[in-house]
């Protein structure tokens, strides 16, 4: 039987999470929620618990008040009052003594928080015994049962050396199976295997774990190559207490998905044979998802295999995703006759009529499958913003359509004398400026037309000008400051993320340093600094309609952000490492985000909730791309592989294989029948995303059962290789009239 | 600890720590150093892997020792300083102890810091762009392609281009010669520039007519003499259609009344223009065309005219390419030839008479190679001669005799070519590489077992002209005893440091008979200074003396065949280059080898006119070759 034991485990997580050193501005992000998303009263639970509800379950009992009690020891009484009035918690629940002390959790909060600034960026989650050591006996002596929580299921042990004979068992059952059920039960092994091995190392055995590695590393997939380096590194039980992987490996559940005849083979063997020890493996570190039907081919177990804790359970994918496209709002287009006139003298005024039609119909028709105009508060358009749009509507007339026999253009943006190392690139929506962020700590910005970049006056030349004038937009910069390129210093690392806002006046920079910073672009300094973090930020990304933005980082949490608030409105916690990539729908009500641990998530901006895990990459994902129709997801890992995903269906649709180095950009054209991908490998690639999105039209069985059963049509698919000149393609973007822009930095 | 050895991790050994322990006036057990030395490794490992992902999110493949810094800060872990350098560090061992380190060099500060040579800072970061792919085709063209069909061409230039190719290959000369004045000058038919490569790579589809064939020669020397076309890659359909010319047994060589030979002369030329003024687009065709060249010549299945067409290829390639090619297939290819020039019957009377051109080719190209060869030899001696212009010419001629060591500066001819360079390269990764130069002398004594007196001939023509009195033999022997014993005489010549290399390094791959070196023939000053010009006068007469007094001592004794066969076979060759030349000077030039070959019948100027008279064709005196004519005359003496 497949028991769900997640309760326990995500509590620990949420609450690690929680009592960050930061822990006392979280309060505070509660408050702004509230305020914010004021539309939404269920946003206040935080983006980590979840939609569970305040002080329900007594565990979530136990850990408020771990917190609070956290509160009060550090004396924020302000943040206390607030959090306790949410969680309709007592007055008196707060007793400094606290009746109820030590909830797992609650002990292994105040622990993290004691050790703050003493935890490594290795070990993070729980304390190794030097850090706990200064704090207060209290909590030392709660930090030993907190992780001998999670250890002490491998304290029960057999003979060590059974342990071999009993996965050679294993492996000899599995063999002999029928073939249908020997990819489905082959699963088990890798789960079994690190299991087993932390069991021998936890328990003090190292040669015969040594021996135990040795002999069946090399059955193990080759996706888990990585991670099999990490395990082999360790063989001391002191080590394991620091250990991030072997955390993730302890606190989740690997999942497996097996069918119901393959999984009663199973359990009829190890019954028969009496293999306690992996049974006990099987019941208490996996989850066995077991479905009704046809066992999955080995073909189909590998497309879905690969992340960090294996696939994503079923209910994790079905919640009710809104990917369709608000609606757009109703701008007057100054059809003109000097617009007319000048579409005439392109010769092609027939073409395009339609297709401003089109246009028109798609933004008045309302989508079935898009989220309410108002779920998400969203800034009103701005004057400037409307100028825009209507820029973007001529522009778009102007459009080339692409499809396999018309492809795009490419112009390369070659970064020269790029020494300090070019980690991060971003293009304005109208491909008018370009940034960098470099490894040196600086962002950088670059006007790509002749309109050359210049600063807002000081305040005290500001006052002279004629505040009533009609230009006064133009009197207000500064002509002496006029210049190709501005360099923006303010991080004390490398920048890793950027991203301009849509209405181009300001600039997100994400760092190594912990922070994310904002640009203004009309003044060119740091208008905020957002900690959070409190580890490198490894991405950020404005929200399509601005304000809001997300970022990810080493903490493996992702934050929403309003540009507003110094502190993030929600908090995406769940990923098992590092969230590498982050990026927002086009709808604004989703953010998705990629990690190290080889999974997708997608999240719900107003609850906060994780609604698709999608796994099948084999290594960190460090490119994500929403199709401009919000419907579909591509996604781009350090194994060189595109996949591309169905969000409504929660579906791996497509395999795209070509690249050999990490895919570090995604982008589809503006109408989504290309994309593209940039590659370390110094390429740019061009995929037929209409065949690949038409090809699979809705299978209901596949649909049903998330099988997929995916075609190798990489080449079909792969309409061109272009090469660029010794410099990795870290950024794409399609210019409105679909040109192409790539960039890298040159590396002679 | 042995049992550790097949792990893939770094290992800090006990005994390191134990070392550092001791560093810090710390005492450790075994056991503690084992410990600390396991987990030693472990925080490394950990460390190593964490920093890969400040690597990755870098966008690099390599690790820096920053990456690592940045690991390490954030396990709070103090940072190791001063290894950020970007160059490597140098790690030295101790000779004396297992001991090694990393070279950690002082600096000194104030002379950094009072430095008056402030280091200028690297250039400014900058973003440049351009159009990679244009509607996602690259605008690099592969190599040379070439559209089946005309199209997406303006009207304009559609009716240019139909004009053109209907008056080039059309019946009209005067049109014809229009057309391809204005394709030589015409600096808006870039765009058109596939469809003429296309055009002229239909030569393989006339090959029965030599006219039309010769039109498209004439098409190619246009294009190639625009100054406005940059021919890119489309060089190499250019030169693949001339060689097809060269070397092809074209149908229409089927007919001996068909001049085929000079529509190979003129693809020679061509191809020999092609090489000098685009040199920097065919350099890297140079080995494949030498290689095919080689093909042609070393397959006797092939008709005559193919390989009359590779000597002439060859030839056009420059006298480094038959150095190269040709005369190392000489003996070989000797044979063959020598079976069709000697035999008489009537039914081999045309073969013959293609043996009879290629023959000629041959001799017109080792003439040319002994001649640069020399010229290149005399070069780099002049200073030498200078100062004893007449009786160490010789020995000085000599001793620089191995170009293979020390490249001589190329002759004006040659240079310009800009193609030396890959000869002196060596085609590396072919059969080039075992290749190594034979010195002028016994390159001399075999072609002239070879040719005999026609070539010998050939070069006592030129500086013969005022000598004549001392053109003797017994003279030349006598007057010549100083700077000549040295060279008879091997343990003299050892002596002279090169001369030693000379002789080292002159192996003999065709297995022929090793003759003792001859002396090196002529040499000419191409400035013509009037010292250097005597010196060069005397040597070569000398070396033409000598080498005329070796002949009768050693190849005719060695080649008996060749003895018989030259002096027939010769003449023809001679009348035919010398040309124009005949009437002043070859007569008396060649006075003294009648005395000296005395078996030979005595050739005057006449039989090898009646000679010519028999071949069926004379018309290989045309134009072009005499331009080659002209072309080394630049470079004789002018005397």
């Amino acid at each position: 039987m497949a028991a769900v034991q997640g309760g326990m485990a995500d509590a620990k997580d949420d609450v690690d999470i929680k009592t960050e050193p930061q822990s006392d501005g979280f309060a505070n992000s509660n408050a702004n929620d509230t305020r914010v998303l004021s539309a939404s009263p269920g946003a206040t639970a935080t983006a980590a618990g979840g939609p569970k509800p305040a002080g329900g379950a007594p565990e979530d009992q136990q850990t408020l008040l771990a917190v609070l009690q956290f509160l009060a020891k550090n004396k924020l009484t302000e943040s206390a009052e607030i959090l306790r009035r949410e969680a309709g918690l007592p007055e008196d629940a707060l007793d400094p003594k606290g009746s109820d002390p030590s909830g797992p959790g609650g002990a292994a909060g105040g622990a993290d928080a004691e050790g703050g600034d003493g935890t490594s960026l290795l070990s993070r989650v729980t304390i190794p015994p030097s850090a706990a050591a200064p704090a207060p006996v209290k909590a030392a002596g709660d930090d030993q049962p907190d992780v001998s929580v999670v250890l002490s299921a491998y304290s029960q042990q057999g003979d060590p050396l059974l342990y071999k004979v009993y996965y050679r068992d294993l492996k000899k059952f599995i063999e002999t199976v029928l073939d249908c059920h020997r990819a489905e039960l082959s699963q088990v092994f890798y789960p079994l295997f690190v299991h087993m091995y932390l069991e021998l190392v936890y328990n003090n055995h190292e040669s015969e774990a040594k021996a135990f590695f040795e002999k069946f590393s090399g059955d193990q997939e080759c996706y888990y190559e990585e991670d099999l380096r990490i395990l082999s590194s360790l063989s001391k039980k002191e080590h394991m207490r620091g250990n991030e992987t072997l955390l993730d490996f302890r606190t989740s559940k690997f999942v497996l998905r097996i069918s119901r005849d393959s999984y009663q083979l199973l359990k009829r063997h190890l019954q028969e044979r009496q293999n306690n020890q992996i049974w006990n493996i099987i019941q208490e570190h996996l989850y066995i998802d077991i479905f009704d039907g046809m066992p999955r081919s080995k073909s189909q177990i590998d497309a879905m295999s690969g992340s960090l804790a294996g696939e994503a359970k079923r209910e994790a994918n079905k919640a009710k995703v809104y990917y369709g496209l608000l609606k757009e709002p109703e701008i007057e287009l100054p059809l003109d006759d000097e617009d007319e006139e000048a579409e005439n003298e392109e010769g092609k005024p027939k073409k395009k009529k339609p297709k401003k039609d089109s246009m028109g119909s798609k933004s008045k028709k309302q989508d079935p499958n898009a989220p309410a105009q108002t779920r998400i508060p969203l800034p009103e358009l701005k004057d400037s913003d409307k100028l825009d749009k209507i820029m973007y509507m001529k522009e778009a007339t102007k459009k080339i359509r692409l499809g396999p026999d018309n492809l795009p253009s490419i112009c390369f943006y070659s970064f020269l004398n790029a020494y300090q190392g070019l980690t991060a690139v971003d293009f304005t929506d109208d491909s008018s400026l370009v940034a960098g962020g470099f490894a040196d700590s600086t962002v950088r910005v670059w006007s790509v037309t002749p309109k050359k970049l210049r600063k807002v006056k000081s305040a005290a030349d500001l006052n002279l000008i004629d505040k009533e004038s009609d230009d006064v937009l133009e009197r207000i910069m500064d002509e002496k400051t006029a210049s190709e390129s501005k360099i923006l210093y303010g991080h004390s690392g490398p920048v890793y993320g950027i991203s301009f806002s849509p209405d181009r006046n300001y600039l997100l920079s994400s760092s190594e340093d912990g922070t994310v910073r904002l640009w203004s672009l009309q003044t060119f300094t740091c208008l905020v600094g957002y900690k959070g973090h409190n580890y490198p930020v490894w991405d950020t990304q404005f929200s399509p309609y601005g304000y809001y933005f997300v970022s990810g980082g080493h903490d493996r949490v992702a934050r929403l952000w309003a540009t507003d608030h110094y502190q993030p409105l929600r908090i995406f916690a769940g990923h098992l490492a590092d969230v590498t990539c982050t990026r927002f729908h086009p709808n604004s009500n989703y953010v998705v985000t990629g990690s190290s641990d080889r999974t997708i998530r997608l999240w719900d901006v107003l609850t906060g909730n994780c609604v698709r895990i999608f796994t099948g990459h084999k290594g960190p994902i460090h490119a994500l791309a929403f199709s401009p129709n919000g419907k579909f997801l591509a996604s781009g890992a350090t194994d060189g592989r595109v996949l591309l995903w169905d969000i409504g269906h929660g579906l791996m649709i497509g395999e795209l294989k070509g690249h050999t180095d990490t895919v570090f950009s995604l982008r589809f054209s503006r109408d989504g029948e290309i994309l593209a991908s940039g590659s370390m490998d110094n390429t740019v690639r061009l995929w037929d995303a209409t065949k690949a999105f038409d090809d699979l039209e809705t299978d209901d069985f596949t649909a049903a059962t998330g099988h997929i059963h995916l075609q190798d049509n990489s080449q079909e698919l792969l309409l061109g290789t272009y090469m660029t000149k010794s410099s990795p393609v870290i950024h794409l973007h399609f210019t409105r009239r679909n040109l192409l822009l790539s960039a890298g930095g040159y590396n002679p | 600890m042995a049992d550790r050895e097949e792990r893939r991790f770094a290992e800090v050994s006990r005994e390191s720590v134990k070392l550092m322990a001791e560093s810090s006036s710390v005492e450790l057990s075994d056991e503690v150093a084992a410990m600390l030395a396991e987990d030693v490794c472990y925080r490394l490992r950990e460390a190593a892997q964490s920093s890969s992902q400040f690597m990755r999110h870098a966008k690099r493949r390599k690790l820096t020792v920053e990456d690592f810094n940045k690991a390490l800060r954030w396990s709070n872990v103090e940072v190791i300083c001063g290894y950020g350098a970007q160059d490597a560090q140098p790690f030295r061992s101790v000779k004396e102890g297992e001991f090694f380190f990393v070279e950690d060099r002082d600096v000194n500060l104030i002379e950094l810091a009072l430095a008056t040579n402030i280091p200028k800072g690297c250039a400014e970061t900058m973003v440049r762009v351009n159009v990679a792919y244009l509607d996602g085709k690259g605008n690099v063209d592969s190599q040379g392609t070439v559209p089946t069909a005309v199209q997406s061409l303006s009207d304009d230039l559609l009716k240019y281009y139909q004009q053109i190719t209907r008056a080039i290959l059309g019946e009209d000369p005067h049109l014809m010669k229009v057309a391809l004045l204005d394709l030589q000058s015409n600096s808006k038919i870039a765009a058109l520039l596939p469809y003429f490569v296309y055009v002229i790579s239909g030569v393989k589809s006339v090959s029965h007519d030599l006219e039309q064939l010769n039109r498209l020669l004439h098409m190619v020397k246009s294009l190639v003499q625009n100054p406005y076309l940059y021919l890119g890659s489309y060089v190499r359909s250019l030169v693949s259609s001339v060689m097809y010319c060269i070397l092809e047994p074209l149908a229409a060589s089927i007919n001996p009344l068909n001049d085929h030979w000079t529509l190979r002369d003129y693809a020679a030329l061509l191809l020999s223009h092609i090489f000098w003024t685009h040199g920097d687009l065919v350099s890297g065709l140079y080995h494949q065309i030498l290689l095919s060249l080689q093909k042609v010549l070393s397959d006797p299945v092939r008709p005559l005219c193919s390989h009359y067409g590779a000597v002439v290829g060859l030839h056009a390639l420059g006298w480094k390419a038959v150095e190269r090619v040709l005369f190392p297939h000489l003996p070989a290819y000797w044979a063959n030839l020598q079976a069709v020039l000697d035999d008489y019957s009537v039914s081999n009377a045309q073969v013959k008479a293609d043996g009879h051109k290629v023959y000629g080719a041959i001799l017109v190209a080792v003439e040319r190679l002994l001649r640069m060869k020399a010229l290149s030899l005399s070069q780099p001696a002049e200073r030498g001669t200078l100062i004893q212009p007449g009786s160490v010419a010789g020995a000085m001629g000599y001793r620089v005799s191995s170009p293979g060591l020390s490249p001589p500066p190329e002759p004006l001819s040659e240079a310009a070519l800009g193609i030396v360079s890959h000869l002196q390269a060596g085609g590396a990764g072919c059969h080039w590489e075992e290749w190594s130069p034979v010195p002028l002398p016994d390159m001399y004594c075999e072609l002239y077992s070879f040719f005999g007196d026609s070539l010998a001939v050939r070069f006592s023509t030129e500086p013969g002209f005022d000598n004549y009195p001392v053109c003797t033999p017994s003279h030349v022997r006598d007057a010549r005893k100083e700077p000549l014993g040295p060279l008879s005489n091997p343990d003299n010549t050892r002596k002279m440091p090169q001369l030693t290399a000379n002789l080292n390094i002159s192996p003999r791959q065709d297995g022929s008979p090793r003759t003792d070196p001859a002396p090196p023939s002529l040499s000419a000053t191409g400035s013509g200074r009037p010292l250097a010009r005597s010196s060069s006068v005397q040597r070569s007469r000398s070396s033409s003396s000598r080498s005329s007094q070796r002949s009768t001592g050693v190849s005719r004794d060695v080649f008996p065949k060749a003895r018989f066969t030259s002096p027939h076979t010769g003449p023809p060759a001679f009348s035919f280059l010398i040309g124009g030349r005949q009437v002043g000077r070859s007569s008396q030039g060649r006075r003294p080898f009648q005395t000296n070959f005395s078996p030979t019948p005595p050739v005057s100027a006449v039989p090898p006119r009646a000679y010519a008279h028999k071949l069926p064709v004379i018309g290989r005196v045309g134009k072009p070759v005499r331009r080659w004519a002209l072309s080394h005359y630049s470079l004789y003496l002018p005397l």
